[in-house]
């Protein structure tokens, strides 16, 4: 069974050279049997990767330890969840994973086009399958997840395995790579896409169209991960964050942000023929980052607590990646004929504008975390002194970046296209923004200084009423119209134009995350050693430690010590939180239970630091996190409206856009 | 042309002023990586430098004082002393014979006063093909034969 797994990877890769291959002679030589035989190949290469996937997911669970891979990842007494989570969580086994999300979406892709885009298609799959045969090198020959343990030239099986690391056994953190990976990979379909059509030198926007819905829930999956990552860092690590700018967070973020400015701007391209090249370098920019982020996480290149260890791997990824993005900028300076801008800019006030900036924003923002992650590795090359930067500079740095951004989120909507008069700005912007400075007055007169919790205080008010308003005043009418009371005209004013009110819920979640991102502004903390019986104090709470046990968990996984402490709120107690210290057996490694009391206003985190020096004492550290629990809470709105997104619209606004004659004939199918 | 001239001034204006807030914040908080032996070498330069070392943590070197955390990191025979002051609570991965990076500066009396410490444990998720784990006992022996599919 060892060997075929084996041999089914190697068999993979030999067919996806075949579809690569197949499918370009194919097109060029107009040879349709080639063509046809290309996209079976796609399928035949998901066989074999699923197989080989099958294989290793059944060893990890029966716990066949003569597989290396197995007995680092997996041991007798993990829950079996964490046994199938292993699959992904080591280095071979999530290259193996991202191979085989790599092969489903191809075949999905193949499936779905099997009578779309003729011309463009052998090109697609003559991507896809060239990144699919780039990872099979790495499953084949650099990071084999069938690697046998031996001793001389005998298979030998060890007795238990290491177990997956503590660390990643909680339920969110076994979805967090999933979720992320189905990003990294899915952003390879538009790039695909956009490369066949630039290869095949298509006049229209068929690229944008067909790949809009795998843009967006993959941007969708993108943004689960990197939230999901936030919680479980908040939930488990206990040092009582969700963001520390690690370099493997920022890797996540990267894809995130440049996906969310090429979904912005491929609007420009689709209502007004413009930005067709930008949006070329953006969907390109954007896989690539997928790829340097499964480096960053995979190399170690970069110091970082996700960074396994430094491995060989990295000059593949490197030499990959050098040779794509030069393939990439020669097709692109080659095609520039074709990529023409069919209107010009007109006005600064307006919607163009406020999209040019949007993606120079979130642009400059991913280069200011991308410099930041890299610059240990770039001022080693430079300087020769390896030097990095620490969470304040990105705070620095991305706070204004994401308090320009929300009040673009605002004011970008409602700009008309082309221009907007100062009437049309008055009428819109006027309640909202007497509203946000009324409420930035009366917090200053509450005594709040922070400069920059106020500004963010006042945008988040400014957007969510415009965002409000919109919703109001479309309701409105539709409710006059149709006799419908104002919420079931909501409703339907969203089925109408999902695009658009989608696009808006979305922009609330943002609105909403801010507010818990600005909570960080007002932190409290307290660390103290608590005998039985002794008491400390944060923020408005008294916390008293009750009692303190020690135990082990039922299977056998860990051994735990708790503590159990009231929590007293003007002379009340209020609950108990028990904080919780696990040691996990098989691993010899240690992770943290906190205590958490999560309210709208605030969050009460109790983490157990550990044992005093005597082991008489248990150190608590206590924090007060206000608003925290908006950022879950955007979240999931933001969840929530790409899902209305994706929903069809009732409606179908068809207009003609600017026609450049010769170049397209189509109407694009858009919302105003 | 006016009108790209208004577009040039203001996207002159945003990327000019995120350079000027990077590269202002860059020399406040730019961190010096350090081997335990660079430490030693520099002499008085060391001083008031902020620096991340590494090192593996000593054996039963760590000990609570207070609200402090005292260890001993150690690379290649040269140690260094290590006093973590922060109030974020020590990561779950950081005991005996992990590597630890501390983040911080030289004190005066030779103590390293880390304000953040990152630790991880290499050795346990990358142990080289064919090789046991440190502290597992090796195969069973009674499994020569090479199992069938």
């Amino acid at each position: 069974m060892e060997n075929l797994g084996s041999l089914a990877i190697l068999l993979a890769f030999c067919v996806a050279i075949y579809a690569v291959l197949a499918s370009v002679v194919g097109r060029i030589k107009r040879k349709p049997f080639l063509i046809v035989s290309g996209e079976r190949a796609v399928y035949a290469v998901w066989a074999l990767v699923t197989l080989a996937s099958g294989i290793l997911v059944y060893s990890l669970m029966t716990g066949d330890f003569r597989f290396a891979y197995v007995a680092e990842h997996s041991n007798r007494t993990m829950p079996m969840l964490y046994k199938f989570a292993a699959w992904w969580g080591g280095q071979e086994g999530s290259l193996l994973f991202w191979s085989w999300l790599l092969s489903t979406y191809a075949a999905v892709v193949v499936f779905t086009n099997r009578r779309k885009h003729r011309d463009m298609m052998p090109y697609v799959i003559g991507v896809i399958a060239t990144v699919q045969t780039f990872f099979l090198i790495l499953n084949n020959f650099v990071a084999n997840a069938f690697q046998m343990l031996a001793t001389d030239k005998l298979i030998v099986a060890v007795p238990d395995g290491n177990g997956l690391s503590p660390l990643l056994q909680y339920p969110a953190m076994a979805i967090h790579p999933p979720m992320l990976y189905l990003g990294y990979v899915g952003f390879t379909i538009p790039f695909a896409f956009a490369i066949g059509s630039l290869i095949t030198r298509q006049p229209g926007d068929a690229w944008i169209h067909t790949t809009r819905r795998w843009t967006l829930v993959t941007w969708l999956f993108q943004g689960c991960g990197v939230m999901l990552g936030a919680a479980w860092a908040y939930h488990v690590l206990g040092w009582g964050g969700y963001w520390g700018w690690d370099p493997v967070e920022n890797a996540s973020l990267l894809p995130w942000l440049s996906g969310t400015a090429f979904l912005h701007s491929v609007m420009m391209q689709e209502k007004k023929g413009m930005m067709k090249v930008w949006n070329m370098v953006l969907v390109s920019t954007t896989f690539f980052l997928c790829i340097l982020g499964t480096f960053l996480t995979r190399s170690g290149v970069v110091q970082s607590v996700h960074a396994f260890a430094r491995s060989e791997i990295g000059k593949y990824f490197v030499s990959f990646m050098a040779i794509g993005i030069a393939a990439t900028i020669y097709l692109i300076l080659d095609r520039l004929d074709y990529l023409k801008s069919e209107s010009e800019l007109e006005s600064v006030i307006s919607r163009e504008s406020s999209f040019l900036f949007n993606n120079l924003i979130l642009l400059a923002s991913c280069f200011a975390v991308l410099w930041g992650t890299l610059f240990p590795v770039i001022s080693e090359a430079v300087s020769g002194d390896k030097i990095s930067l620490d969470a304040d500079w990105y705070n620095r740095l991305m706070v204004p970046i994401g308090l320009f951004l929300l009040f673009l989120t605002g004011v970008g909507p409602l700009f008309a296209w082309r221009r907007t008069s100062i009437e049309s700005l008055r009428r819109n912007f006027q309640w909202p923004g007497v509203a946000s400075l009324a409420l930035v007055a009366a917090l200053v007169g509450a005594g709040m200084r922070n400069f920059y919790a106020l500004i963010s205080f006042g945008f988040c008010l400014f957007v969510a009423l415009t965002i409000m308003i919109e919703f109001y005043k479309g309701a409105r009418s539709i409710a006059a119209k149709n006799s419908m009371n104002l919420l079931r005209a909501t409703v339907e004013l969203t089925h109408r134009n999902t695009r658009r009110y989608g696009g808006y819920l979305v922009h609330m979640g943002i609105v909403l995350m801010f507010i818990g991102f600005t909570g960080h502004a007002f932190n409290k903390s307290e660390v103290k050693e608590l005998n039985v019986g002794d008491t400390m104090h944060v923020g408005a709470y008294t916390l008293r430690m009750t009692n303190m046990k020690q135990g082990e968990s039922e299977d056998h996984n860990y051994n735990w010590s708790r503590a159990y402490i009231d929590v007293i709120k003007h002379g009340e107690v209020i609950g108990t939180l028990e904080p919780e210290k696990r040691f996990y057996t098989a691993s010899r490694q240690g992770t943290s239970e906190v205590g958490l009391r999560a309210r709208l206003n605030e969050d009460l985190y109790l983490n157990f630091g550990g044992m005093s020096d005597d082991n008489q004492r248990a150190v608590i550290q206590a924090y007060v996190f206000p608003l925290v629990s908006w950022i879950w809470i955007g979240g999931l709105v933001l969840i929530g409206g790409t899902l209305v997104c994706l929903v069809p619209s009732k409606i179908k606004m068809q207009y003609a856009r600017t026609e450049v004659i010769g170049i397209t004939k189509k109407h694009a199918t858009v919302q105003n | 042309m006016k009108r790209y001239g208004k577009f040039a001034a203001l996207i002159a204006i945003v990327v000019g002023v995120l350079i000027w807030l990077a590269s202002a914040g860059m020399s406040e908080s730019k961190t010096y990586y350090k081997s335990v032996a660079e430490i030693g070498q520099m002499g008085d330069k060391a001083y008031g430098m902020r620096m991340r070392v590494g090192g593996d943590v000593e054996n039963g070197s760590i000990r609570r004082v207070g609200n402090q955390v005292q260890f001993t990191l150690v690379q290649e025979d040269k140690k260094l002393k290590v006093a973590y002051t922060g109030s974020d609570p020590l990561p779950d991965t950081f005991k005996d014979g992990a590597q630890a990076l501390a983040d911080g500066k030289l004190d005066k009396d030779g103590t390293f006063k880390a304000a953040r410490i990152t630790a991880k444990c290499a050795s346990k998720y990358e142990a080289k093909p064919g090789q046991l784990a440190p502290g597992q006992t090796p195969a069973n022996i009674n499994t020569g034969k090479r199992s069938s599919i």
